[in-house]
Parts: structure tokens; C-alpha cells; sequence
């Protein structure tokens, strides 16, 4: 009698795979996105609703609030969104130009913000959103005084959730003559970004690259900070201690344009392990809802929008789901998805600029595919069903404001979650790390 | 002329007024007392107005500056002159480090020494240092000219681009993908302005020409360990 074949936990199809293409090939394998490991994450919590201590209020009656209002602490002019969910940084270059134009119609319809990337600010972007966050980032590719009046918010890059500590880069087949020419680089070549700003070093250096900004801009525009998240309860102190309006905390699951796959996978921590320590080093220097915190990192529906706000978010991000709103690894593709070699819903090879739904692309014919009016409406339109799922939710936990809802709405499934999340284990009072075990 | 006393004059009330002053304004000259080593001080100009710093300034002097023309009677703290669009700022003793980083435009004049990281990013500024460099100066740097009249330290221009650097004296090592090239007349052209325009009195003859190897432009096998 033979044996059956047996294949290793350890040395599985994917990890041999990756082995003989690295062997072949002889560099690391690069991809976009965020990590695709399991890691707990907002499925693992749960709301507990209204009950005999607590009533809920009724749905399409009683109002329950959405808007937010980010910068105040120092601003004079801060950004008053009517929903919690904001677009995060994706740069024209990593993003074709209609894709750019699509965010912004989508999120001003709903309003609220979109955020440029590292490649400079487009006429076309801040053409088509009413509020839009301009990021200063390692290599300043475009950076420019006149845009950054014409923005309404200023974020601080220091790192993302798909690469804490990381830089950038765009290979060669998205770099375009106009992306060249913004980012005063060769045309074609592999475009690499520092990984630390060029001038300054630590927080006490941040808070005077922040002084700078709001003189030149007339301290009227909101400063945000954004971290990967790492060290979150440090690094949200250091930020708001330096002088941010707002920190954008980005767990591991953010998207990246383009990243080394063992840096999205192996660094950085999971998105729900960084909500409380950042809350909690705000609470402890007295600045919890002064600075706001906006987290983001793997946001998908209004339930993870409800969740991150009860754990201590001001607001939440997306990326990744708002390409796919846009169409991103749509099924309709899927032809050109096996011609490619993967499938829809597995595409990721985004810093090829092969995009087949003209997304993550520079190629016309390619981009020409994304009208960027319907694109705008179905985000327009996910970005409604997000904002009414999590007024659901809230209703349900009887709060008049999504803002209101709080960890004591919320119990985990697991341990890992309970302790992460810093909320009971379901069906008990049992917060692990609290109460000395 | 126009003269402002940061001993009795807060740092918002300065960069107000010189960001208030039109393309057009007939109050061309400025000038700032006891800076003491304030920061971000001449910050987001946006005319051809004269502004004369008489000491030392602290970070970010004259960043994002267009069309102004400072100058910082003293040393100058870090990233002095950094993302500048055009215009010119000259400092009349040293510069700490960063100075003229990821400028897009405009001359910026040491007339004393720059410290490590000058030039780093830097985007199309021409900057003019008559005396050292210190170490990773050019670094990543894209376009625009860094022209040393004394030495250069360590990892010159390393993962250089398109800039192109012309030192006098000697370069203690060149970073990855730094190479020298020849001096062509077009070249000896190009310094010959620099060097006037920055008053300096030098043979551009004397210079040599660095630049980039263009071997890290693209992801190769080859290059893996360059790129860390």
C-alpha cells in the first residue's frame, strides 16, 4: 500500500512557489496592497446593542449624527466632513488620472475629503474634491507653496501601515511623461522614495517642520501626522506632542501601491492593535477628540467604521475598498485577470500599470476604461451604504451620534481580539491584560 | 526700507507682512533684527522683495521661498532655504544641515561652509557653497547644480539622478551610482554663470564633474545589494 502524498505546514504550494520565483528571478517580490495574512482584525468584535439598561433609538426618526470636524486644535480653518470615512492618500502616478478624478466625486458628493499622494497635487483632483488633503512626504515629489494653500489640510507622511518605515517606489512603466515631469525624474525609470524626510529627524525637528508649514500657510490649514502603525501609543503622543491637529494611525492591512510582499506581511501591526494605544496616549495628555484620530487600514464595511469609531476614532480611512468601489479587481475583468496570471480578487500587481479596470494604471487605453462620472457615483454610493451601516449600528446601541459609540458597546470573540481591543471576551467580563491577568 | 525686530515683533507678525508684500509692492526692503536663531523665519515669500536677516537664523529660513531674494547676515540652522521655488538666498557664514533640500529653484549661496545632506533631493535649485560640504551632500538628488569650491565629504551625491555636481577640492568618496565625468565646454559654461552669479572667484577650470551612472535607474539582480 503507498502512502498518501503529504504536504508540509511549513513548505506549503505558496511558500515553494514563492522560493522557485525568487530563485529565478533573483529580487524580492513587489505588489500593492496591504497584507493578506490573517491577523485579527474588526470581524473578530462584536456590538452588544440596546437591552433592558439601555435603549436604542429608532431608525429613520430619531436622528443619529455623522459629521466630524478635523483640525481644530490649531486651525483656523478646519475640515468639517458630514461623514466619518475619509479617502486616503493614493498618488496620481500609482493612480491613473481618472481614478483620481473618481475619488474626488465620489467623496465630495458625500462630503468629505480625498488626500493626494507622493507624487504632488493635480488640477484634476483638486478640481473635483471640495476637500483635499495634501501630503508632504520623503521625497516631495511636487511639493510646491501654491499648492499648499490651495489645499484644506496638510498631512505630515511619516509612515504607512503597509511599510512602517519604509519608502517608496513606482517602477518604471507608470512613470509617464507627465508623472516624469511632476516629479522632476527621467522618464521610465524605477522611481524609488526616501524613507525619512529630508529635513528633519524625530519629533522634536517634526514640530518645527510643523511651525513652518502653518507659517507659511497662515496656521489656517489643519495638520495631520500619519503613522504606520508600530509603536502607536508612542507615536501618537510624539505627534500630538509635536503640534498635529490629527493623527492618521494606518494599521498593516493599508494599501500600498507598490511594496516588497515580506514588508507588507512581516511588519507592522494589525489595524484593531492600534486603536487603543493611540486612544490612550491621547486620553493621557488630556487631547482625546482635541486631536483627532483617524485610523485606517483594511476599513471595509460600516460595521468596521462603527467599531473603529467605539474604540476611540474621531474617523476612519479607505483605499483598497475605495478602488474596489471604483471597480478594482471587478469580475468583469476576469479574462484579462487570467491573462495576467492571477484572478479577480487576487490582482495586486498594481505597480505593473496593467490595471484591466484603468485604475492602477498610466496606460491611456487602459485608464480610458474608468469613466470616472459612473466610478464617482458607485463610490458616492459606498461610501452612503458605509455611513447608513454604522447609523444602523449606532441606533442599535441607542447613541444620537456615531461618535458616541464606545467601547462598552463592544465584546470580542477572541482572546487575541479582547486584548487588542482592550473590550470583554463575549459572554464575560474577562479583559485580558486587565485586572492583573 | 522696511525693518522688523523679532525682540518685539512675533515671528507671525513678520511672516505675515512679508507674505502680504504684491508682486508690485514699493516696500521692497526689508530687514530683521535679533533673530536669535529663531525658527522658520522668511518663510513662503512670494515676491521680489530684499530681505536682509542681520544674525543667525534657527531652522527653515526662507523655506518655500518665490521670488524673494534673502539674505541671512549670520549662520543659518537646518534646512535653510529648503523646497525654495526661485529667488535667491545667500547666507554669509554656515549652514547646518539639510541646506537648499528638494528645492525645486532659485540659488542658494553659502558663502561659509554647508554641513552633511546639502542638496539632498534637491529638484532643480542651484546652490553655491564657496566653502566645504559635509557628507551625503546630493543625496537622491534629482536636478539642479551643487557647485563646492572647497572639499566634499563622504558619499557624494549617492543614488544621484539628473543633478549634476562640480567640486574643487577633493571628495572624500562618492556614493552608490556617483561617478565623475568629463568637463565639457558646455559645462564649464554652465559653472562659469554659477560662480559669477554667487560671486564667487573661481576657475571653473579647476572643478571637476560628478554625476550619475544611471546603473540604479532599474531594478536588476545585478543592483539587488546597492538598493539594501
Amino acid at each position: 500500500m503507498t502512502t498518501p502524498p503529504r504536504f508540509s505546514a511549513t513548505f506549503t504550494p505558496d511558500v515553494m512557489a514563492e522560493i522557485r520565483r525568487a530563485a529565478d528571478t533573483g529580487l524580492y517580490d513587489i505588489r500593492g496592497g496591504g497584507a493578506k495574512r490573517r491577523v485579527p482584525h474588526f470581524d473578530d468584535l462584536l456590538f452588544l446593542g440596546a437591552s433592558i439598561s439601555r435603549y436604542p433609538l429608532e431608525g429613520y426618526r430619531e436622528r443619529c449624527g455623522t459629521d466630524v470636524v478635523l483640525g481644530g486644535r490649531h486651525a483656523s480653518k478646519p475640515l468639517h466632513l458630514d461623514i466619518p470615512i475619509t479617502i486616503a492618500g493614493m498618488s496620481f502616478g500609482s493612480l491613473s488620472a481618472q481614478a483620481k478624478e473618481a475619488l474626488g466625486r465620489g467623496a465630495s458628493a458625500m462630503g468629505t475629503s480625498t488626500t493626494t499622494g507622493d507624487g504632488g497635487m493635480t488640477d484634476e483632483e483638486r478640481g473635483h474634491s471640495t476637500k483635499l488633503v495634501y501630503q508632504l512626504l520623503p521625497s516631495r515629489y511636487g511639493m510646491n507653496p501654491d499648492d499648499l494653500r490651495r489645499a484644506d489640510a496638510i498631512e505630515i507622511v511619516v509612515g504607512q501601515g503597509a511599510k512602517p518605515g519604509g519608502g517608496g517606489m513606482l517602477l518604471g512603466q507608470k512613470i509617464t511623461d507627465r508623472v516624469a515631469e511632476m516629479r522632476t525624474l527621467p522618464q521610465g525609470i524605477d522611481q524609488r522614495s526616501a524613507c525619512r524626510h529630508p529635513d528633519w529627524t524625530g519629533p522634536d525637528d517634526m514640530e518645527i517642520k510643523i511651525l513652518e508649514l502653518r507659517e507659511i500657510t497662515g496656521w489656517e490649514k489643519p495638520i495631520y501626522v500619519k503613522v504606520g502603525g508600530a509603536r502607536p501609543y508612542y507615536d501618537t503622543a510624539l505627534a500630538a506632542k509635536a503640534g498635529a491637529d490629527v493623527v492618521v494611525l494606518d494599521g498593516m492591512q493599508g494599501g500600498t501601491a507598490a511594496t516588497q510582499d515580506v514588508f507588507i506581511e512581516h511588519v507592522g501591526l494589525p489595524t484593531l492593535a492600534c486603536i487603543r494605544p493611540a486612544v490612550q496616549a491621547l486620553q493621557d495628555l488630556g487631547l482625546h477628540r482635541e486631536v483627532q484620530l483617524v485610523v485606517s487600514g483594511g476599513i471595509r464595511t460600516g460595521a468596521d467604521v462603527a467599531k473603529a469609531l467605539a474604540l476611540g476614532a474621531d474617523a476612519v480611512s479607505i483605499g483598497t475598498a475605495a478602488l474596489v468601489a471604483l471597480g478594482d479587481n471587478d469580475p468583469r475583468w476576469e479574462a484579462e485577470y487570467n491573462a495576467l496570471g492571477t484572478t479577480a480578487g487576487a490582482y495586486d500587481d498594481w505597480h505593473e500599470g496593467r490595471d484591466p479596470a484603468g485604475i492602477t494604471t498610466q496606460d491611456p487605453a487602459l485608464a480610458a476604461r474608468l469613466d470616472p462620472v459612473a466610478a464617482g457615483r458607485r463610490l458616492k454610493n459606498y461610501l452612503s451604504v458605509l455611513t447608513l451601516e454604522a447609523q444602523t449600528i449606532a441606533r442599535a446601541c441607542g447613541k444620537s451620534h456615531v461618535l458616541n459609540l464606545e467601547p462598552e458597546d463592544l465584546c470580542a470573540l477572541t482572546v487575541e481580539a479582547a486584548a487588542m481591543a482592550g473590550v470583554p471576551l463575549a459572554g464575560t467580563s474577562w479583559v485580558p491584560g486587565r485586572g492583573g491577568y | 526700507m522696511q525693518t522688523v525686530d523679532l525682540a518685539t515683533t512675533p515671528l507671525r507678525a513678520l511672516n505675515a507682512a512679508l507674505q502680504a508684500q504684491a508682486t508690485h509692492t514699493n516696500q521692497t526692503a526689508w530687514e530683521v533684527l535679533n533673530p536669535r536663531g529663531a525658527h522658520a523665519i522668511a518663510v513662503g515669500l512670494d515676491a521680489p522683495i530684499h530681505v536682509t536677516v542681520r544674525g543667525s537664523t534657527g531652522y527653515y529660513c526662507g523655506g518655500m521661498n518665490k521670488s524673494a531674494h534673502i539674505t541671512v547676515a549670520g549662520n543659518a540652522g537646518p534646512g535653510v532655504a529648503e523646497n525654495m521655488m526661485s529667488g535667491t538666498v545667500v547666507i554669509e557664514g554656515d549652514a547646518s544641515q539639510y541646506a537648499g533640500a528638494t528645492g525645486h529653484g532659485g540659488l542658494l549661496v553659502i558663502k561659509g561652509n554647508a554641513a552633511s545632506r546639502c542638496g539632498i533631493s534637491m529638484k532643480g535649485i542651484d546652490i553655491v557653497v564657496h566653502g566645504n560640504v559635509g557628507p551625503m551632500s546630493a543625496f537622491m538628488a534629482q536636478a539642479g547644480h551643487l557647485v563646492v569650491l572647497g572639499d566634499a565629504g563622504e558619499a557624494l551625491g549617492d543614488s544621484l539622478y539628473e543633478a549634476r555636481l562640480f567640486v574643487r577640492g577633493t571628495v572624500k568618496s562618492l556614493g552608490a551610482d556617483c561617478v565623475e565625468k568629463e568637463m565639457r565646454p558646455e559645462h564649464l559654461a554652465v559653472l562659469a554663470d554659477l560662480l559669477a552669479r554667487a560671486g564667487a572667484d573661481a576657475d571653473p577650470r579647476a572643478f571637476r564633474r560628478y554625476g550619475s551612472a544611471r546603473t540604479l535607474y532599474n531594478f536588476k539582480p545585478d543592483n539587488a545589494g546597492a538598493y539594501g
